[in-house]
């Protein structure tokens, strides 16, 4: 059987592809860096928009990558109903290209926040999750400033409403408290979906949990549940 | 042409940058303080003699890329230099 194919895009600042790129290989898959120059994602079957600082977060995270050759690309790709997932600085980057509802404000704690969190898999009915188990409760790093989910009160119903969390900051026993979420994310949002459930896109780093030497391979099972979804 | 373009977080919207400096200056004893919010200026200089042409393109510019109008609100002005 061949491999599936993924792409990495890598823009100016953006430093978590070599990760990814290991995770996604570790998960067997035939992995390629995609420049931010790239007219065309023709030919991938997952797209990863890994963290990092793309552009420097000038003006803010996510709003200069918004506008590179890339993106349009992406839409495209997304049109042909093609599979995508955003990872921090890739979330922030997919709401300022308006791919998915909302805002990233700062972190109310005002700080960079680079540590492991508890997250709950609110949904395993997408191809990135569906490996989980609805309610599974996992640790994932985050290693962010600008974390801090805020979409105006209609919005957010809108998102609930459509099941469009994935993801949920929570305490070890799975409760969404506000000692819990770590940045002030309105409704301990840890990471949403689109309504088709092709677009996932979470500040948490899966790619930084892909095995156990890493202290935890919590994240693997979302590689590998695109694996399976696409195979 | 000089675009100045101020941009602030929307009203209600939490502005934890501003509740911080709202905090120092309370400590260094500027007690009459009631809220702080921390924006963005930016200056952009055009080469453009028509004032109604100028501010179509920086309205367009605040609309597309400089401010996101989820969480940010703007106002500009334009003078000449």
């Amino acid at each position: 059987m061949s491999k599936i194919k993924a792409g990495v895009v890598v823009f100016p600042g953006t430093n978590c592809d070599r990760d990814t790129h290991y995770a996604l290989k570790l998960s067997g898959f035939d992995v390629d860096y995609v420049w931010y120059e790239k007219k065309t994602l023709k030919g991938y079957q997952l797209i990863i928009i890994p963290g990092g600082f793309s552009y420097g977060d000038y003006l803010r995270a996510g709003a200069l990558a918004r506008f590179s050759p890339v993106m349009d690309a992406l839409k495209q790709y997304i049109d042909n109903r093609g599979l995508v997932l955003g990872i921090c600085n890739g979330f922030q980057i997919l709401l300022e290209a308006r791919l998915l509802p909302g805002a990233m404000l700062k972190n109310n704690t005002l700080k960079f926040i680079c540590k492991d969190v508890y997250i709950k898999v609110e949904r395993n009915d997408t191809p990135f999750t569906f490996l989980y188990k609805r309610g599974d409760i996992i640790k994932l790093p985050i290693a962010h400033a600008e974390g801090n989910y805020y979409a105006t009160k209609q919005v957010l119903d809108t998102v609930e409403e459509h099941n469009q969390i994935v993801f949920r900051y929570v305490d070890k026993s799975g409760n969404p408290t506000i000692e819990a979420n770590p940045n002030g994310s309105i409704n301990n949002i840890a990471g949403i979906c689109s309504l088709d459930g092709n677009i996932l896109a979470m500040m948490p780093h899966p790619e930084r949990a892909s095995e156990p030497i890493l202290g935890s391979d919590d994240g693997k099972k979302i590689f590998l549940s695109i694996k399976k979804a696409l195979g | 042409m000089l675009a100045r373009i101020f941009i602030k977080p929307k009203k209600g919207i939490l502005d934890p940058q501003g509740k911080a400096v709202s905090g120092a200056l309370g400590r260094l004893g500027f007690n009459s303080i009631k809220d702080v919010r921390v924006g963005k200026y930016i200056e952009i200089t055009l080469d453009e003699k028509d004032m109604d042409s100028a501010r179509d393109d920086v309205q367009k510019m605040c609309e597309t890329l400089l401010v996101n109008k989820v969480i940010e609100e703007y106002t500009f002005d334009i003078v000449e230099k």
